[in-house]
């Protein structure tokens, strides 16, 4: 199995300060395929995406892209190598436009970002493709506003354009349609079901049913550890999940 | 002593963004007319002004442009930017005396002296963020004022370098009113320089860095090594600024690498506002210029003056004399297009 995944993790394991977030997870991404990362508020799912882009170093284990060890690289290399990602809590930049935003992340892999001698007019150079990706999340019409005057359906949106713009080869989102409207949630569904061709998606995601519609193969973590893996409906049916979240809403209640 | 009292916003942080390329996106004529208005008040200036004091204004455009350059468009206030200002003084005051070149050329040798400085600074120093980067340029910059302070062989300690030459191609120079219209070129040159790094590709990926660095990471933007980049920049024109202040003074004592030094190039810029790039050479007028008028009449605290405006430029127009000009402009604008 390692050895046919895009993306994977050995014994994977994070602490901070005493406390185990990650611990000892193993995780194999098959190429084209999304993965989605399930589990109860604390489980560790934004750790791990964390740990699996280079924001965070583990404190033990490894993690391969293709074959390739990446553990330990920072953000920006594992980037460059085509794992993109979105931020659980909106991340962008309040004073650039949308198609700003894109642009720059368009302009990421070029090399154009160390011209300081030249005009930033050269970033027009991806202007189309900028607008294509930002008419392809529908926000054509939005192009010219700064991302903070964005309502938040529309700026969750357009993280998923940078992400895109990078045109990575894995797809990291953390919670993409976290508090969005019933439309927007499918809008979003019906997107990634979109770009995920010739992709890999991995997506943390509370929303069941998206998980439901989009998802292969369905991780359940708690308390840090990989509790079930396996087909949505295998997981669904699985009594030690259904106790995990229902011992977990009881305790938020 | 758990006080929850509800502390203002870091006052060393910009106000609200006053838009980032706003007068770029003002309309063309508008950009123009004010190219044209600063460049009319810049080969005036010495006319109006004890030609001395233009000349020091000049300088201190440079030096307030070079901060700003990292204080607003990639958000690290050095506060240690005196070794790169005083660090070219010393290397331009020393190639001239020395080697008797025309002064650009010593201007340019100090300038790059400052870059090369620098490098190593700005490594160290681009890997903290907030008050510890403010902290670890002031540390260094410390540093450079004691080895200039202990290197009196080729320093003159606290003598100073003294007949730094203004020689260029056997011209006289010797008249500050001269000077200042030879020096112009360059300091425009600086300034124009300045413009386009922040209009530039690498200007948007730095001011994606100081809005949300992480964000910048994930797209693949290596954050330390832009930083470190946009720091050697700004070195090298706060070195263009210091190389011109000590041929215009003729000489170079210690002050120039003094911590008061990298504070008044921080306050010009916080007082003609951050992230505006002219604001720095408005408030560089007004500073150099009110010092020397209290200077001249007499008066002893001339700190106290200058401190009080600024505390009262923060206090009540957080972007500064430019950006809160702009943000008048813009205001006004926008209710007579409606």
């Amino acid at each position: 199995m390692a050895g046919q995944a895009l993306l994977s993790a050995r014994g994977l394991t994070r602490d901070f300060r005493g406390f185990r977030a990650v611990d000892g997870v193993d995780l194999d991404v098959a190429p084209e395929s999304v993965h989605a990362l399930v589990g109860p508020n604390g489980a560790g799912k934004t750790t791990l995406f964390n740990l699996l882009t280079g924001f965070l170093r583990p404190t033990g284990g490894r993690i391969e892209l293709a074959g390739r060890d990446v553990t330990g690289l920072p953000p920006e290399r594992v980037a460059r190598l085509g794992v993109a990602r979105s931020f659980q809590i909106t991340s962008l930049f309040p004073q650039l436009t949308a198609q700003e935003h894109v642009e720059l992340a368009l302009q990421s892999p070029s090399g154009l970002g160390w011209r300081f001698w030249r005009s930033a007019k050269l970033m027009r150079r991806y202007h189309d493709r900028a607008a294509e990706l930002l008419d392809m999340v529908g926000l054509a019409d939005l192009a010219h506003a700064p991302s903070e005057a964005l309502a938040y359906g529309r700026k969750r949106a357009l993280e998923l354009a940078i992400a895109l713009a990078l045109d990575p080869k894995v797809l990291l989102l953390d919670e993409p349609t976290a508090g969005m409207g019933l439309e927007d949630v499918d809008r979003t569904v019906e997107l990634i079901a979109r770009v995920r061709q010739g992709r890999t998606v991995v997506m943390v995601e509370h929303n069941m049913s998206v998980v439901g519609r989009l998802a292969d193969t369905v991780t359940v973590l708690q308390a840090g550890k990989v509790l079930v893996e396996g087909p949505y409906d295998e997981v669904r049916a699985d009594e030690r999940v259904i106790t995990a979240y229902l011992g977990a809403a009881d305790a938020a209640r | 002593m758990t006080s929850t009292v509800d502390t203002p916003a870091d006052a060393t942080r910009p106000a609200p963004p006053s838009g980032l390329l706003t007068v770029a996106r003002a309309p063309g004529w508008v950009r123009y007319a004010l190219l044209a208005a600063g460049l009319i008040a810049a080969l005036w200036l010495p006319n109006g002004l004890y030609p001395a004091v233009a000349v020091d204004i000049l300088c201190w455009a440079l030096f307030a442009v070079a901060v700003d350059l990292l204080l607003g468009f990639t958000g690290l206030m050095s506060f240690g930017h005196a070794a790169f200002w005083g660090a070219s003084a010393y290397v331009t005051g020393l190639v001239a005396i020395h080697a008797g070149l025309p002064f650009p050329a010593a201007v340019l040798a100090g300038a790059l002296a400052a870059a090369v400085l620098a490098v190593p600074i700005g490594y160290l120093a681009v890997k903290r963020t907030g008050i510890y980067f403010a902290m670890v340029t002031l540390a260094f910059a410390q540093m450079v004022y004691y080895v200039a302070n202990e290197w009196r062989s080729v320093t003159r300690g606290e003598n100073g370098l003294q007949g730094v030459p203004r020689s260029l191609f056997g011209l006289d120079l010797s008249d500050d009113y001269y000077f200042y219209y030879a020096m112009l070129p360059i300091v425009l040159l600086g300034l124009a320089a300045a413009w386009r790094i922040v209009h530039s590709p690498f200007g948007r990926v730095l001011v994606g860095i100081r809005d949300n660095p992480a964000r910048a990471r994930a797209l693949g933007y290596p954050v330390h090594r832009y930083k470190l980049t946009a720091f050697v920049l700004s070195g090298f024109i706060a070195g263009l600024g210091g190389g011109l202040f000590a041929v215009g003074h003729r000489f170079v004592s210690l002050d120039v690498l003094h911590w008061t030094t990298s504070g008044k190039a921080v306050v010009v810029v916080v007082l003609g506002g951050i992230g505006t790039l002219w604001g720095g050479v408005l408030g560089a007028a007004l500073v150099v210029r009110l010092e020397d008028w209290l200077s001249f009449s007499n008066f002893e605290a001339i700190g106290l003056v200058t401190g009080g405006i600024f505390v009262l430029v923060v206090l009540l127009f957080r972007r500064g004399i430019w950006g809160s000009a702009e943000a008048l402009a813009r205001r006004w604008w926008t209710s007579r297009k409606r």
